[in-house]
């Protein structure tokens, strides 16, 4: 598969703080690929480093082209839909005009795509002009991901997405994510602190400490090797 | 705690400047001299305004209707009760103080842009308010003062300058300037380590409004007359401006906020750089590229020299709003 | 900031006692309706007041537009205003009649606040706090209203009338054209901005820019050009309150002609909750109506007290509820 996105020797910082040190990845297309550590380690600056929105040095490619010092708005226009931490939900707006604005780089007819997210979230049809910040955090995260998918992204970022979840809800979640990238070849780059899920979901994973990548490898592997599991992903 | 090296440095820096001001008007025309004295004018007001809007970040559009106040008690007290000028200052901060109180009491409850509006409101309000008690206030017309030499008007506002800014220095760099700072910085905070926040900011307003009051009273005193107009809306919007251009929380700000708002307009008609009608635009401009690259003021740019006195950087956010706003 | 620390900032809290708003507007709408019932008079001040409250309405709407998405009061909008209504008094003394300088003048307002807000306004906001920005309209209105002075001169001008005035009657109650073309055209100037944030995608994505700029772009909303626009809009607003005045008898041209309505303008906006663009129109209603009763039938409230007036009706509201009528009560963080 070819690669589709590359990070080499990125580095990013928060005024006098560091937070990442020389970090190399690849996601290739289609693939689910995994990002985990403790807090602090960097997960989350790493996926704001490749959409734009923490400034960044170092080498950041989006299927061979150099995405240079652009922002999010631009890298959103490159086929890259960011979920962060929290959600981005509009909590103001409708459900319907949140998912109006998750199309917003899109150009022409949006049809297919309600269609399409009517059927990995046919609750949200009943709820479309209920007011986003009202729904429970469960629901927010599946708008959330009824938001990205409206973009039709080639690369989609997903930041925590169990955080405060229940278990029942994170599976659920974490099915429609394996069926986006199934059916629609989605690559997925997911930053969790729930290691057990993602690497049952995942291929490959880097497992991040310190702003520098400590170990990477299929997820298999990574779930295998005690070490690892114990020190770095707690279980 | 400062190292006593720079506290000595600034006291130098401040007496050699105070000296500087105390000689300059032997070199200038009687008119330039009252020009000096409306500098001062702005000076209290604008130090004033700090010690609400910079030290507790209580914003305050509506410094005009203390001046107002102020120069009002001072011209009636010497037009119509024939009263001595000077005698007049001190009526003329006690009832600032009250008004203050009066009006910090209920900003008590409002905060950010609804009080910097209220405030705005009371400023624009007074000035009708004197219009329609013409008996009390001469109305429209206004009131006639006796005239003074420019240098008399210089050396009392100067003087009285001079007082305040030792008055809000004993304040401010005490256990009042703590609280003062304590409250601009997190409100929950400093409630929650025992600052009475109701007492603190309303003793902030009364002092502030004191201030402005007897700035009111020199500023009717170097014109020689008062009319609700003197006190309009311009005049809050420039000592804002000068605050803010000057360096919010700096005592030098109000000197470089001062001078810039009362002679850089004087300084552009004198040189011809254009006529009184682009005046105003040349300002404006001047005002919106000084914000564009210091938008902490005048003073901070020159905060490695000037090591007294405090620092500036903070500016007043909406206390709902996060510390690290975000950026837009 | 953390998803906590933004959910606390912005979920509105519903308060329980959300009925008391409906119902006291409800009340005064009785007591309006029942008044013009009555008598003649009552009924025509009413609807100069509503015609007076439809020009503040419009400068109001352009406030809330603009600290909606920047939290800044734009002090220059009514000078910005002024300008505008001068260019279309250019355009009329050039030959233009009135309708056709009137649409030219709102295009050419949407540019001009554009423009502004590039030049004078952005590089400012790009390091600078809230007070800063402020600071800048100040600025700015200065820098407008003296260009007024500059180019046209301080005297006041005559701005040809948009149609020959004519009284309506309607049952022994005297209704002029002006007033009623002015509530018209202020309702619709409203709504068309209404349905063009609810129904167009830049709408939906300024509304967007305004409420979470950071979420914003990462859907790929250009959120400056988003407050560019912001400001066009505004000032498209402000040319029209600026028509309307200048077309009322009791208006003249001159350069500090919005300076009273641009107040009545902030009082009706915090009245309404500075982030309600409804609330700004019923405040600028109320405050057109209430101040044009007072003044008629209050005896000792002359001209000069209305301002005062207002003001005292601005710090009732915010006193009962300190956010306006509308307005989102903010949980502070801690």
């Amino acid at each position: 598969m070819a690669v589709l996105l590359a990070l080499e020797d990125v580095d990013a910082r928060y005024g006098q703080v560091q937070a990442l040190r020389g970090v190399s990845l690849t996601v290739d297309e289609s693939e689910i690929v995994a990002i985990l550590g403790a807090n602090g380690a960097g997960k989350t600056t790493t996926l704001r480093a490749v959409s734009g929105t923490v400034r960044r040095s170092g080498r950041i490619e989006l299927a061979g082209k150099s995405l240079g010092r652009r922002g999010p708005e631009a890298t959103a226009r490159l086929g890259v839909a960011h979920v962060p931490e929290g959600r981005g939900t509009f909590s103001e707006l409708t459900v319907w005009e949140n998912l109006r604005l998750g199309a917003h780089v899109r150009r022409g007819s949006l049809q297919a795509d309600f269609k399409r997210v009517g059927e990995f979230f046919p609750w949200l049809e009943a709820r479309r002009n209920q007011q986003a910040g009202t729904l429970s955090g469960g629901e927010q995260q599946m708008l959330a991901l009824a938001r990205a998918v409206m973009q039709r992204p080639r690369l989609l970022l997903l930041d925590e997405p169990s955080l405060g979840l229940a278990p029942l809800v994170v599976a659920e979640i974490f099915r429609i994510l394996r069926e986006l990238n199934e059916q629609h070849g989605t690559a997925v780059l997911l930053v969790e602190q729930n290691a057990r899920t993602s690497l049952a979901t995942a291929a490959r994973a880097y497992v991040l400490e310190v702003g520098r990548v400590a170990f990477a490898g299929a997820s298999e592997e990574l779930a295998s090797r005690d070490t690892i599991r114990k020190s770095y992903l707690g279980y | 705690m400062r190292p006593s090296r720079s506290t000595s440095f600034g006291i130098a820096v401040t007496l050699a400047v105070a000296i500087a001001i105390a000689l300059i008007p032997y070199t200038l025309s009687d008119y330039n001299r009252s020009t000096g004295a409306t500098v001062a004018v702005y000076f209290v007001a604008i130090l004033a305004l700090n010690i609400v809007t910079g030290y507790t970040g209580q914003i305050s559009i509506g410094h005009g209707a203390f001046m107002a106040l102020g120069g009002y008690a001072t011209a009636i007290l010497t037009h119509s009760h024939g009263w001595n000028d000077i005698a007049t200052l001190p009526v003329a901060a006690a009832v600032g103080f009250a008004a203050g109180v009066v009006v910090g009491l209920p900003a008590l409850r409002l905060h950010g842009v609804y009080l910097a509006l209220t405030t705005f409101a009371v400023a624009l309000a007074v000035p009708q308010l004197a219009k329609n008690y013409p008996g009390f206030t001469g109305g429209t017309q206004g009131l006639a003062l006796p005239t003074h030499t420019g240098l008399w008007l210089y050396d009392v506002g100067w003087a009285v300058a001079g007082v305040m800014f030792v008055v809000a220095w004993l304040l401010l760099r005490g256990r009042t300037g703590r609280a003062f700072r304590a409250v601009r910085d997190s409100e929950v905070a400093a409630a929650s380590s025992g600052v009475t926040l109701a007492v603190y900011k309303t003793v902030a307003f009364g002092v502030s409004a004191a201030m402005a009051a007897v700035a009111g009273s020199i500023y009717v005193l170097v014109n020689n007359f008062v009319n609700p107009d003197v006190f309009g809306l311009t005049l809050s919007l420039y000592i804002l401006i000068g605050a803010v251009v000057g360096g919010l929380g700096s005592l030098w700000g109000v000197l470089i906020g001062a001078a810039f708002v009362q002679l850089l307009p004087l300084g552009l008609t004198s040189n011809s750089i254009g006529s009184s009608q682009s005046v105003p635009v040349i300002f404006g401009a001047v005002v919106i590229v000084v914000m564009a690259l210091l938008p902490l003021g005048a003073a901070n740019l020159l905060r490695p020299v000037l090591l007294f006195g405090s620092k500036t950087g903070q500016h007043p956010k909406t206390p709902d709003t996060p510390l690290g706003t975000e950026g837009r | 900031m953390t998803a906590l620390a933004e959910t606390a900032r912005r979920v509105p809290i519903r308060p329980s006692t959300s009925w008391i708003v409906p119902l006291a507007l409800v009340g005064v709408c009785v007591f309006l309706v029942v008044g013009s019932l009555q008598s003649a008079l009552f009924a025509q001040q009413v609807i100069s007041g509503l015609a007076n409250g439809g020009i503040y309405a419009s400068l109001a709407v352009a406030l809330v537009l603009i600290y909606r998405a920047t939290e800044v009061i734009n002090f220059a909008q009514g000078a910005i205003a002024t300008f505008t209504t001068y260019v279309a008094w250019q355009l009329i003394d050039w030959g233009l009649s009135y309708w056709p300088a009137f649409a030219l003048t709102l295009g050419i307002a949407f540019v001009g606040g554009f423009a502004l807000e590039l030049v004078a306004i952005r590089p400012v906001e790009r390091r600078g706090s809230q007070l800063t920005v402020v600071i800048a309209a100040i600025g700015l209105l200065i820098l407008v209203e003296g260009s007024v002075g500059w180019i046209w001169g301080n005297g006041v001008k005559f701005m040809p009338a948009p149609f020959p005035s004519h009284i309506y009657y309607l049952g022994g109650v005297a209704f002029s054209r002006q007033d009623l073309s002015t509530i018209a055209i202020s309702i619709a100037s409203v709504v068309l901005l209404w349905a063009f944030f609810q129904f167009t995608k830049v709408g939906l994505a300024m509304r967007a820019a305004a409420v979470r700029p950071e979420a914003a772009r990462l859907v790929g909303v250009r959120v400056s050009w988003m407050l560019s626009l912001g400001w066009g809009l505004a000032a498209v607003l402000g040319a029209v309150a600026g028509m309307m005045a200048a077309a009322s008898p009791s208006v003249l041209l001159q350069p500090s002609m919005m300076d009273g309505i641009l107040i009545y303008a902030f009082a009706a906006a915090v009245i309404g909750g500075l982030e309600s663009a409804a609330g700004a129109v019923i405040g600028a209603l109320l405050i057109g109506v209430l101040l044009n009763l007072l003044g008629s039938y209050v005896s000792w409230v002359t001209p000069q007290l209305l301002l005062p007036a207002a003001f005292v009706v601005m710090l009732v509201v915010l006193l009962v509820k300190p956010s306006g009528l509308f307005g989102r009560t903010r949980v502070r963080k801690v």
